[in-house]
Order: structure tokens, then C-alpha cells, then sequence
């Protein structure tokens, strides 16, 4: 699964991550059961896009509660955005969806993880083409990795394969639009349960022919796609599945699962 | 090195609140507390589904195919076929498990050798070992750590085979660490006489990882 030796790598985590005070400093729904919430962390240290956070919530009586949510967007003016999809059954996600206001604050440490991360390659000959894959909620790492290469001005192929169950479950929709229209970014979206009206694909998960990169991609044969699939457990389970069947192999995929406990 | 120790404690005399001081409220949060969270080490919530945390792609290993090889520092190589490692003794294990991710799960039941076996006529003078895995993960651990019962290359879980996105045929158990430790589709052990990071560890995440320590980063 490494692509580099291990020792050309070195260590990405930096200095010890600490836990800052973080301020709710922007507010946007998605869906009605997901929003984005902009922090501002003065002390931030940047990310890359894909990273995640931890956040710890504290009660007035002194109880306390962790989680660990994806990055939304690239760093900006030590701003950090998550976006939270509610969970009906969780301690953290129903107060950070519904009751957390502007102002409020709460801890927040990172970035976390230096493996589910993309970065442009200006230096590259041929960029290499990304092919992500996203079910549910699991695009929000995936948004971050789009908005950065829009950032950046990075001309690297992107294609984006969205899985979500009906047309109410998408998120970031009128601005995929626009880096699909602006930014050269594809952007294919798949429901699993119910589609719009007239919507040629019928309902249904995803298949190899979703995933196959179409003809008229103008991908080049080489450097080979690299796949970043993020979602629930048993979509990534499919997905990846789909993918080494696909010719993908375990050296250019990578996958950030999450399980049905999370919120 | 030295200066390095010297920003360390730096880091921590800044952030010394963690031990115990509370931080910032979070204004109309009350949270829900969960019975069994004193069982829990810091800063884990309890989960009963079992998630599945992995790098890359599951691996799909036949046990005619598998085996099972401890190279030491000299080079020498030991390899056990699945037949092999079948014919150990093998036991039932009860046991916590915390992932850094923050799930933990309570009273799971596991079976398989203890590593104790496996290493018990290797001539060795290594401290540490590095876990390979079908698939190119690595992960290490002193050998300390799996030593005297406290480690097992685990193929059944509840009571069945162990499944193919938890590791099977066969994983490294180590439940005192945080679960990443337990390498999935294990292949071997390489024995080391001096440590080096694995595929997480060589990512910023701790390089020993005691749940009861919170070690989940590089620098807890």
C-alpha cells in the first residue's frame, strides 16, 4: 500500500498537535440534515486537503466528548470548515447540526492523517489523473481535494463518481456545478435509491461501468489514475472491489471508511 | 535529541491542561454519558457494530496459498504453512478493543496462538519487531508488547472464522494498543534490534499507542 519507502517519507505529523480554541465563525446548510460551520482557530497550522480534525465538546458540568471529522476546504486565514451530516442516533453530530450557534466555541486539534491527502504536483510532467469516489457524507474529504485544486490552479484530470441515496442527499451541489463548468472537474452523480426526474442512470450502487474512466476522459496512459474513496464501510468494501476489478491495484487506491457508529 | 526533549516538555507545560483541567466550554452541549464509559479509556466512546478501519483495499488471502514468516536480524528465516500454525495450540480470548479513531468495543471474543509460541525457539537478541501484512501495511511494536500473553495471531472471532474485513484469515491481536497495532492479513514479523516506524506510525501517529495513555499522535 506504500507508495514511497517508508523512510523517504519522514514524519508529516509536525510538532505534537495540541488542542486550540476554536470559535464557530460561519454557518450554511446543505441538506436539511447537514451543514457546513467554519471555525476560526487562530493558531492553526494549515492542512492538506483529505486531512481531518478532532473535536472536543465540553459540557458546563465538565464532561467531555471527542470526535474526529473530515476538513471541508482548503485552509483560509485560519479558518477550518467542516461539514457535518447528522447523525439521528449521535451524541455530537445532532448538536453540531442543529443547536451549535455562531459564536460558541469549542477545541479543535490537527490536522490528522497524512495518507487519505492530495496536493497538486506543479513540478510533474503529466499530472495524474484523480478519480474520487464519494458515497454519502464521505465526499466532504473529497470536496476538500476539488476546492484545492481549484485553489492551487492545478490543471490535474479530476473525476468525481457521487453516490448518494435521492437527489435531497446531495451536498455542495450548485458548486460541483461550477467546478465541473469552470474548473474542467467531471462530475458524476449516482443514486442509489431514487433518482430525479428524467435522470438517465437508473437507481441503483454503483457498477463498473460508473467507474470505468470514459473514453472521451482525455486521460493520458500514464502516470495511472490514483482512486480516493471515502463513505461508509460496505460502499468502500464495493467500491474498491469495483476498482481492482477496473485494473486499479492497491498501490493507487486509497480509502477512508467510516463506520455506522459515527456522529 | 536533547533540544527536541526540551520542546516536548515545552509543548506540554503550554498545553498542561489536558491532565484533568477543563477547557473551554461548549455552550448547550450536555452531551449523553454512556454507562460503561468508566470502563473506557480517554477520550473513547463505546460503538456495538464492529467499523472497519483499513489503508487501502481488503486482501483476499486462501489459506492454501498463506503463510506465516519471522525473519530475525541475521536474516534467518522460520515459515509456517496454515497447516503449521493450525496445529499450535490455541486458545479463547475475551478482550476490550479501542480504536485511535475513537470507537471502542467491550468484551470481544477472539481465538488463536499466542505469540509467545511462534517466537519461543527463535534465536534472537532483537527489542523490536515490525508486523507485515498482505497488502504492504507494516506496523511496529517492541517485542515486549507481545510477549507473556499479551499478543495472539488471531483467525476466529466470536465464534467463527475470523472475517476477511477484519483481518482474516489471520491478524495480529494485540489489545492493549490501540487497534492499528493488530495487523490485518498478517504474513510475518520481521525482528529488529533497533525501531522503526510502520505505515501509520510513519504518518504522525504515535509510534507506541497505549489507549490508557491517550498516545495517539506523534508527540502524546
Amino acid at each position: 500500500m506504500t507508495e514511497t519507502p517508508l523512510r523517504d517519507r519522514g514524519k508529516v505529523g509536525g510538532p505534537r498537535p495540541r488542542w486550540l480554541p476554536a470559535r464557530l465563525a460561519g454557518l450554511r446548510s446543505e441538506t436539511g440534515t447537514a451543514r457546513t460551520m467554519t471555525f476560526d482557530v487562530p493558531e492553526w497550522p494549515g492542512h492538506q486537503a483529505g486531512q481531518h480534525v478532532d473535536l472536543r465538546l465540553t459540557a458546563a458540568d465538565g464532561y467531555s466528548t471527542e470526535r474526529s471529522y473530515s476538513i471541508a476546504a482548503p485552509a483560509e486565514d485560519a479558518r477550518v470548515s467542516i461539514t457535518v451530516q447528522e447523525v439521528g442516533t449521535g451524541e455530537v453530530s445532532p448538536y453540531l447540526v442543529e443547536n451549535m450557534e455562531l459564536g460558541d466555541a469549542l477545541e479543535m486539534r490537527g490536522p490528522i492523517g497524512g495518507w487519505f491527502v492530495w496536493s497538486p504536483s506543479p513540478e510533474a510532467p503529466v499530472e495524474q489523473p484523480i478519480l474520487l469516489v464519494a458515497g454519502g457524507s464521505g465526499v466532504v474529504p473529497l470536496m476538500a481535494m476539488v476546492r484545492e485544486r481549484a485553489r492551487s490552479g492545478s490543471r490535474a484530470p479530476f473525476r468525481l463518481v457521487y453516490s448518494v441515496r435521492d437527489p435531497g442527499q446531495v451536498l455542495f451541489a450548485p458548486e460541483l456545478a461550477q467546478h465541473a463548468q469552470d474548473e474542467g472537474v467531471q462530475v458524476d452523480l449516482v443514486y442509489s435509491r431514487e433518482t430525479p426526474k428524467d435522470f438517465a442512470r437508473p437507481a441503483g450502487r454503483i457498477t463498473a461501468r460508473d467507474l470505468a474512466t470514459p473514453p472521451d476522459a482525455g486521460w493520458p496512459d500514464d502516470p495511472p489514475p490514483r482512486a480516493y474513496v471515502c463513505g461508509p464501510t460496505a460502499f468502500v468494501e464495493h467500491a474498491i472491489r469495483t476498482l481492482l476489478d477496473l485494473g486499479y491495484t492497491n498501490h493507487n487506491i486509497r480509502a477512508e471508511r467510516f463506520g455506522p457508529s459515527g456522529g | 535529541m536533547l533540544g527536541e526533549g526540551a520542546h516536548r516538555l515545552d509543548e506540554l507545560a503550554r498545553s498542561g491542561r489536558e491532565d484533568g483541567d477543563m477547557g473551554i466550554i461548549t455552550r448547550g452541549f450536555g452531551g449523553r454519558r454512556e454507562p460503561e464509559a468508566a470502563a473506557l479509556p480517554p477520550g473513547q466512546y463505546l460503538t456495538r457494530d464492529f467499523p472497519v478501519l483499513t489503508a487501502g483495499p481488503t486482501q483476499y488471502v486462501d489459506t492454501a496459498d498463506w503463510s506465516f514468516t519471522i525473519t530475525t536480524e541475521t536474516g534467518d528465516r522460520t515459515t509456517w504453512s496454515w497447516a503449521d500454525l493450525m496445529a499450535l495450540t490455541s486458545e479463547d480470548i475475551e478482550t476490550d478493543i479501542h480504536c485511535v479513531t475513537r470507537w471502542s468495543k467491550l468484551g470481544t471474543r477472539w481465538h488463536g496462538v499466542p505469540v509467545d509460541t511462534v517466537l519461543e525457539h527463535i534465536e534472537t537478541a532483537a527489542d523490536y519487531l515490525m508486523a507485515h501484512s498482505y497488502g504492504g501495511y507494516t506496523t511496529n511494536l517492541p517485542l515486549e508488547d507481545v510477549l507473556d500473553g499479551k499478543a495472539w495471531l488471531a483467525y476466529g472471532y466470536a465464534d467463527g472464522p475470523l472475517p476477511v474485513e477484519h483481518g482474516g484469515p489471520l491478524r495480529l491481536l494485540v489489545p492493549h494498543l490501540y487497534f492499528w497495532k493488530s495487523a490485518k492479513w498478517l504474513n510475518g514479523f520481521t525482528l529488529l534490534t533497533s525501531d522503526e516506524p510502520g505505515f501509520w506510525e510513519g504518518f504522525g501517529y504515535h509510534n507506541h499507542g497505549d489507549p490508557w495513555r491517550e498516545e495517539r499522535y506523534d508527540g502524546d
